[in-house]
């Protein structure tokens, strides 16, 4: 049996220098020749200032301790954080999924192979769905709710420094694709546990990823975008890609901004402005063709549809759902439409549900089933023949498993894509893209190493699969990816592993499809070009 | 003895109800907790047969919104009966798991038969002897041992899994065996009291008419009193631990993983939303506390970077 396989609970408090590693010869294998190399050593820099005993990979920055006194800092503050995870008063929102799936959990390991990153990694144990539940159920018993024979009854723990330091780091081991929850026969729920560490760390602690903290939500709530750009920067931006695009394209269309009554609201994530321009337009051209009375707010976090704090604060995520409802209502719009962005679907539709109070409510809803709504209605001329390449569907877990939105987005492709074919499995049974809950934007250390051979393996293999019939560089095949996250990491991992050349494969959204599809628009909207 | 092993019994019956209680009061007394559903939602109607929701429609919140009762029933009951998550996730364990949950909702049934034939003794009818009853004691007679068995073949199964696979042992602990062994020989006794003292399970329904009309007579036999004392244990002991899933998992779905009821026209939530967003917020991390904010609804209307560069200015 390999080492990694019996790595024990208790492990986790072990005053060792990892507490595992994955070679590359534990990596599952795949259909493609992938040269992976071993972890690139942490930087200097990173293991004098940060604690990196967990594998070969740091992602949360926890201060080393210097003195015994920062040891038990440590620790004392990490209990105390999560004795108020524990109270409704700190943790209304999520106290009743923790507390259920604290005590019910029966550990028979049915989770253990829905989760990606446990099959990527060769099975190792860290990446048991459970594993890291697990180290958090044994100190919550054992410290918080100081269970009668805990030590019997629910198993030992040794509460150390290493122990906590580990389990921050394994939050981030977890893409809260609740992949492994959906399997789940009792109804626990391992993901959500990786996202409450996260909020002890954030939210008492103060220790988080400067992508998703410092440059991500509370950048958002200065800014008003995590990209930095500023109400004035953001309509330069729209203004040029208008201008842009409608010379490219030979359809002039104008993006409204602050158009007060509009019957929609559209956010956008604003990191498409930087990153996929051609995604902002292809929306405006889209609406401008189907006669819709819309708009884009300059409202503060009201042009970003981002909402980090989805996935690790709880605070950070109220306010910023709180100041795009805001927006909503200054405009007196009929409803909020969110653009390509899985997460910040789910965060504003679903998860604000029960955060904003009577006065901001506003009804919300996803950008796929209006566009399926426009492109079944005829209003909008479409020649299929531009879009006669293969094309697969990657289905956001934000959007599909937690949302329940399968059918809008096929609809479209199987109208619009001749040679569209599924993924095995997807829909609601769909893989993460091995950028969920933050990753996707981090380019830390080797964080992109872990990213490509770990996390996105198994969203890669899929992709590979569904092109089976067309592998190689003669064909151009392109993957509908509409999230501004699963878009990054898609990016990432195939420039990484070359496969524009190799297979001349391309991603993109779902607006992006439709656009290549109109007859009024100058063919070859989409491009095979650098990434 | 007999009157302990009766005390015993009532005893038994009033924990059981007091901690299914407990745990039931508890989960209501939570407040209200963020949408966290997980698709597919069986009540979704047809949409459910693929996974969507209602989400997939523009202007969801001016339909009427339906939920299927069939399509709830149609999930709900292969998933209790004959636990489909296991079977389609992990079927080497639901080799053992299903028999062994399928030989307790056996003898449930059984323990539910038994008592209708003691009631309808206590109106004056000899069970055993009546002609027309037959049928149902001799139901009762083959789905006691059966139940027995088969939880006994589970159980001995899970011992043997948890102890062999290194998966499961790595998260098993002293309790996980304990409880198991508990089955196995609670289950033992039952079959060896039927096997010798009870083979007809008159002694068991004698037993059962004295508990109801609190009469407190002596009973049976060493092996008979242990059964019971065993299996009142076990009754008392199980919502007590990681197991009361099985009355709590309920919850777990219904209220969690397809708890997908929109606040629309929802009054009741609006104010238990406004109950919440009044809470105090004792985090203690930069961004949320020191800036004189208390509740939720003062931290979250609060932007702590725009008044840093207020700060700067
Ligand atoms: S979370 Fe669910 S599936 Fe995973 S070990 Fe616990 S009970 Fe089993
Ligand atoms: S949420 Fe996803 S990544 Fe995290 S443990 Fe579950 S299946 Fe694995």
């Amino acid at each position: 049996m390999k080492k990694n396989k019996m790595l024990k609970i208790t492990d986790v408090s072990k005053d060792s220098e990892k507490l595992t590693s994955v070679s590359i010869d534990d990596l599952m294998s795949i259909p493609a020749d992938l040269d992976d190399i071993d972890w690139a050593e942490l930087p200097e820099e990173t293991r004098e200032k940060y604690i990196c005993i967990l594998d070969d990979v740091n992602i949360l920055p926890i201060p080393k301790p210097l003195t015994t006194k920062d040891e038990e800092e440590l620790v004392n503050k990490f209990i105390e954080g999560m004795r108020k995870l524990f109270t409704k008063e700190n943790n209304w929102t999520f106290l009743t999924m923790l507390e259920t799936t604290m005590e019910h959990c029966a550990k028979c390991n049915t989770c253990s192979d829905s989760c990606h990153l446990f099959e990527a990694s060769g099975e190792n144990e860290m990446y048991r769905p459970n594993y890291r539940t697990e180290v958090f159920r044994r100190i919550y018993k054992k410290y918080v709710q100081k269970e009668p024979l805990a030590r019997w009854r629910s198993g030992d723990i040794d509460l150390n420094w290493q122990t906590v330091a580990r389990l921050g780091e394994m939050a981030y081991r977890c893409n809260i694709c609740r992949r492994c929850a959906q399997t789940c026969p009792i109804g626990a729920d391992n993901a959500l546990v990786a996202r409450e560490i996260r909020k002890i760390f954030s939210q008492e602690m103060g220790i988080t990823t400067p992508e998703l903290h410092d440059k991500g939500s509370m950048m958002q709530l200065k800014t008003g975008s995590s990209t930095q750009m500023n109400k004035i920067v953001v309509k330069d931006n729209v203004e040029f890609i208008d201008e842009d695009f409608s010379e490219e394209t030979g359809y002039e269309f104008e993006t409204p901004w602050d158009v007060e009554g509009a019957d929609i609201l559209l956010i956008h994530n604003a990191g498409e402005i930087m990153a996929w321009p051609e995604n902002i337009a292809a929306f405006s051209m889209i609406f401008q063709a189907a006669g819709i009375s819309w708009t884009l707010s300059s409202e503060l976090a009201a042009y970003d549809s981002i909402n980090y704090g989805v996935f690790y604060d709880d605070v950070q995520f109220a306010r910023t759902a709180i100041l795009q409802a805001q927006a909503a209502k200054n405009l007196g719009v009929k409803k909020i439409v969110l653009g390509e962005c899985g997460h910040a679907h789910k965060a504003l539709t679903v998860i604000a549900d029960r955060v904003l109070p009577e006065p901001l409510k506003v009804p919300r809803e996803s950008c796929f089933p209006i566009l399926r709504d426009i492109v079944m209605s005829g209003k909008i001329k479409f020649d299929p023949e531009r879009n006669n390449f293969p094309v697969t569907l990657h289905d956001p877990c934000n959007i599909t498993r937690l949302m329940g939105i399968i059918k809008p987005q096929r609809d479209i492709v199987h109208k619009l894509c001749p040679q569209f074919r599924e993924m095995h499995p997807h829909g609601p049974y769909n893989y993460c893209c091995g950028g969920g809950s933050g990753y996707a934007i981090m380019s830390r250390n080797n964080i992109p190493e872990w990213r490509f051979k770990i996390a996105g393996r198994k969203k890669l293999e899929q992709v590979l699969n569904a092109f089976s019939d067309c592998r190689g560089p003669d064909t151009k095949k392109y993957v509908c990816a509409p999230c501004s996250n699963c878009k990054g990491q898609l990016r990432d991992i195939f420039d990484r592993y070359n496969l524009l050349e190799a297979e001349q494969l391309t991603y993109g959204g779902i607006v992006e499809l439709i656009v290549n599809a109109m007859v009024d628009v100058n063919p070859g909207y989409i491009k095979w070009e650098e990434y | 003895m007999s009157t302990f092993i009766y005390i015993v019994t009532y005893l038994a019956i009033v924990v059981f109800v007091a901690a299914v209680l407990r745990r039931i009061i508890h989960y209501l007394k939570n407040p209200i907790h963020v949408r966290w559903e997980l698709y597919p939602v069986p009540h979704e109607g047809k949409k459910a047969s693929y996974g969507g929701s209602y989400l997939e429609d523009s202007g969801w919140w001016e339909q009427e919104r339906k939920t299927s009762l069939v399509g709830t029933l149609k999930a709900m009951i292969p998933e209790m009966l004959f636990l489909k998550a296991v079977w389609e996730n992990n079927r080497p364990l639901w080799v053992v798991t299903f028999p062994f949950h399928f030989g307790l909702y056996i003898t449930v049934g059984f323990i539910g038969l038994l008592g209708l034939t003691a009631i309808i003794q206590l109106s004056g009818i000899d069970v055993a002897g009546s002609h027309r009853l037959k049928p149902v004691v001799a139901l009762i007679s083959f789905l006691g041992p059966l139940g027995f068995i088969l939880t006994i073949m589970g159980a001995i199964g899970l011992l043997y899994k948890r102890l062999t696979d290194p998966g499961l042992r790595n998260y098993a602990n002293f309790e996980h065996y304990f409880n198991l062994c508990l089955f196995i020989t609670t289950m033992g006794v039952a079959v060896l009291t039927w096997l010798f003292v009870d083979p007809t399970f008159n002694l068991a329904r004698q037993f059962l008419v004295n508990l109801i009309s609190l009469k407190m007579t002596a009973i049976g036999s060493f092996l008979f009193q242990l059964q019971v004392l065993l299996a009142m244990f076990t009754i008392a002991y199980i919502p007590l631990t990681h197991m009361s899933h099985f009355f709590m998992k309920w919850f777990l779905y219904h209220d969690i993983r397809w708890g997908d009821e929109p606040n629309i026209n929802t009054p009741e939530t609006d104010k238990k939303i406004g109950i919440v967003l009044n809470y105090p917020v004792t985090w203690s991390a930069s961004h949320i506390s020191g800036h004189g904010k208390e509740t939720w609804a003062e931290v979250a209307t609060f932007n702590p970077a725009a008044e840093s560069e207020k700060g700067k200015e």
